[in-house]
């Protein structure tokens, strides 16, 4: 990129950075959690509230709301180099769900760095890094995948 | 809960139903503790003050969770979230009503699955969209058994 803003970015670091995965870690979902997850929100659904409604649906029973596997533990892919800059942002997530979270399940989660990209914009030189994290059941199914976005400058 | 929604019954266009919630410290600090996100900006006011901000904060992930409940709540304990993507683009702060909105952009049909895909947003009391993003939910037909 032609310009004056000094790079840090290389294509080599690109490279070593896309394809480091996180150690996996698993957590097993307790109904308990669901319910607790679900009163932290405030979201009174009563799949994920309320046993003897949800045993009526045709899930069979309670499941998770779309967000709860924020609270699995989670090892994040770690880059293989020092970024010099102090402030990160969240950017945002996007979700892909496939498969119902139950109670019960042992869902483990292993993160990947699926790109990064320099960029110079209002606040600067920046360091967009994008992350997948994929959720797997006890049955080796994905469950869900959830990318994000985060900004370092 | 609302009536179930039909995919029939969708049209481009369609604003969906509402959701008006109205966060609070103490939902912080459950959502802290149900999420495990424990930074201090979100419940400590000194802490917050001291990293530049006008107080706490609510977790970005509380509005990704909002936003999911818009539209598990559209989609009926029948339709399924298929995907839920959201930008982070402005704060928000407890003791103002937040509220997530949207509208039908798409509806369609893909490997035997009857879809609608949805731009939504979270707004503040003056109405700026905090937090933009896009939903695609499977939805049941008028014919489909239970």
């Amino acid at each position: 990129m032609a310009g004056p803003e000094i790079s840090f970015l290389t294509e080599d670091m690109r490279q070593q950075a896309i394809g480091v995965e996180s150690p996996p870690l698993t957590t097993e979902v307790e109904k308990g959690a669901i319910i607790k997850f679900a009163e932290a929100i405030a979201d009174d659904n009563p799949l994920w509230n309320d046993e003897a409604s949800a045993r009526q649906s045709s899930y069979g029973g309670l499941v998770a709301p779309p967000t709860f596997l924020r609270s699995m533990r989670v090892a994040r892919a770690e880059l293989p180099f020092a970024v010099p800059f102090d402030r990160v942002l969240d950017g945002g997530s996007d979700w892909e769900y496939f498969e119902p979270v139950r109670p019960g399940d042992r869902i483990t989660a292993v993160d990947r760095i699926e790109d990064m990209q320099e960029r110079t914009g209002r606040m600067g030189l920046m360091v967009i890094t994008t992350t997948r994290l994929t959720y797997r059941n006890q049955f080796d199914e994905v469950v869900a995948t959830q990318t994000s976005t985060i900004i370092r400058y | 809960m609302a009536e179930q929604v039909f995919w029939e019954d969708v049209t481009e266009g369609m604003e969906l139903p509402s959701l008006v919630k109205n966060p609070t410290t103490r939902q912080l600090v459950q959502y802290a503790g149900a999420s495990g996100d424990y930074y201090e900006i979100h419940y400590d006011k000194d802490y917050a003050i001291g990293n530049g901000l006008p107080g706490p904060i609510l977790h970005g992930a509380l509005k990704n969770a909002f936003l999911g409940q818009l539209m598990t709540d559209f989609a009926g304990a029948r339709g399924v979230l298929r995907r839920l993507s959201c930008q982070y683009r402005g704060m928000d702060v407890p003791g103002q009503t937040i509220t997530g909105r949207g509208t039908v952009t798409r509806k369609y049909q893909e490997n035997g699955q009857h879809l609608v895909d949805c731009e939504i947003w979270l707004e503040n009391p003056e109405g700026q969209k905090t937090t933009p993003g896009s939903a695609t939910v499977a939805l049941p037909l008028r014919g489909d058994a239970d």
